[in-house]
């Protein structure tokens, strides 16, 4: 190729640079092109997965409402853990509150920081908790996981279900270790103490701001 | 359009003689970070071979067009561009897969692997021989990722296969050691990594010296009837 012309040095520079450029072009129409034809589809299973995590938590069929486009934006809640905003999703049926999905973070895990999404009802029961994010000891702490829990008939996690706190008190909110009814694996009660604490958190703020939080109305907010 | 000599100096070349991992020792930071299971290093290799077949093929048509002085800004732009897009569309299509093997495609992304190969054979060769070379180096760095990601589990941990849970919910890790193994956590960490690959490498060698001492004593007769030297 090169042996059919000489170039002088800035005929080759100007060249080479043109060829770079020609290349960028192309290969960015080709980034911005796969972008936008795989959107709407990236974007659609994003959704899916968030609905999969709240169907763990709080089962399709109770609810009628379009849960995700139902939301309350959270500015930083201390009382939840939560040092950032996020949001809150409102399931409604027939237009009036049934339930809250919103996450909270647990500080004080054997290894830093364990995220969890809670959802409870409207009556103050607890429909589900699931950790989605920890730092725990592999086969020790990390059976707060549903996936990692040997006991799959009944995982551990499992048992913050219908908890109230017109039903439980303070003091039973805790681990049998400290006292209180819930129980925890032997070798890790750090994971469970702080998981345990920071659900009783997250549902004394819902009762606390019930009057903000459970409000009839419908998707257009 | 490839003859079969071609083929098998291309898949020898790439599972064998210039294995990637224990004869070209490259990409050894992936390689450390996701053999702790034979699982990971197979999905890791897995995107590798699918990249590489992509890029050498991409790269090999293109080569006449390159000029020599931009190349290597020109195969990483090409590279870069051809991964993201893969990664988009797994994520789009087939977003079961994407879920096991997403987190391993823009690892590969600056994987001197990748540009390595391009530079050393698609650039100056035909698209499918390149197509065919980007394969069998992937499926070379197989062997050695799945061989030592194997090795190390069992050391550090006693089972193999773990993980595998999360590409067939319903396959379970093999337990080889006994439920009481305390485990090794050595073999777990980036050391143990490279100690193994160490003895891989050792391992190569002996066989080929071993190879070459028997050519070597091998009274050369075949050969010499038929008279083609």
């Amino acid at each position: 190729m090169s042996t059919a012309r000489e170039y002088s040095a800035t005929g080759m520079a100007v060249r080479t640079a043109a060829i770079l450029f020609v290349f960028v072009i192309i290969f960015t129409a080709l980034l911005s092109a796969a972008y936008l034809w795989t959107k709407p589809a990236i974007e659609a299973s994003a959704t899916e997965e968030k609905m999969k995590l709240i169907d763990e938590v709080l089962p399709r069929r109770d609810y009628d409402n379009a849960l995700l486009d139902d939301t309350l934006d959270l500015p930083a809640t201390p009382e939840l853990g939560l040092s950032e905003a996020s949001t809150l999703y409102r399931a409604r049926l027939a237009g009036q509150p049934l339930a809250l999905v919103f996450e909270a973070v647990a500080p004080d895990g054997y290894s830093g920081k364990i995220r969890l999404v809670l959802a409870i009802r409207a009556d103050g029961q607890i429909s589900g908790v699931r950790v989605i994010q920890h730092k725990e000891t592999p086969g020790l702490g990390d059976y707060v996981e549903v996936k990692k829990d040997k006991n799959k008939a009944r995982p551990w996690i499992t048992q913050f279900q219908s908890m109230s706190l017109a039903e439980v008190t303070d003091k039973d909110w805790k681990v049998k270790k400290d006292g209180g009814r819930i129980d925890y694996y032997a070798g890790a009660t750090v994971t469970p103490r702080a998981i345990s604490k920071a659900v009783l958190k997250a549902v004394k703020w819902a009762e606390a701001n019930r009057n903000q939080l459970f409000v009839p109305g419908g998707a257009a907010q | 359009m490839i003859s079969r000599d071609e083929f098998k100096t291309i898949a020898g070349n790439g599972i064998w003689k210039q294995n990637t991992s224990i004869a070209q020792i490259l990409g050894l930071c992936p390689l450390l970070a996701t053999t702790t299971n034979a699982v990971n290093g197979i999905m890791l290799s897995l995107a590798t071979i699918l990249v590489m077949a992509l890029s050498g093929f991409a790269i090999a048509s293109l080569r006449n067009l390159i000029p020599h002085e931009i190349r290597i800004p020109v195969f990483i732009l090409i590279v870069a561009a051809l991964v993201t897009v893969v990664d988009l569309l797994f994520n789009a299509n087939l977003h079961e897969l994407y879920l096991v093997l997403g987190i391993f495609i823009p690892l590969i992304v600056t994987n001197c692997i990748v540009l390595a190969r391009v530079e050393a054979f698609a650039a100056k060769n035909p698209p499918i021989q390149s197509t065919f070379d980007g394969i069998f180096m992937g499926f070379g760095m197989l062997w050695t990722l799945a061989l030592l990601g194997a090795m190390r589990e069992l050391l550090g941990a006693g089972t193999v296969f773990g993980g595998i849970d999360m590409v067939f919910p319903n396959l379970h890790p093999i337990q080889l050691l006994p439920e009481s193994y305390p485990g090794f956590l050595l073999a777990l960490l980036p050391p143990g990594a490279f100690i193994l690959l160490g003895c891989m490498i050792a391992w190569k060698n002996w066989m080929d010296a071993r190879a070459a001492e028997r050519t070597r004593l091998k009274p050369p007769a075949p050969v010499a009837v038929a008279g083609t030297h």
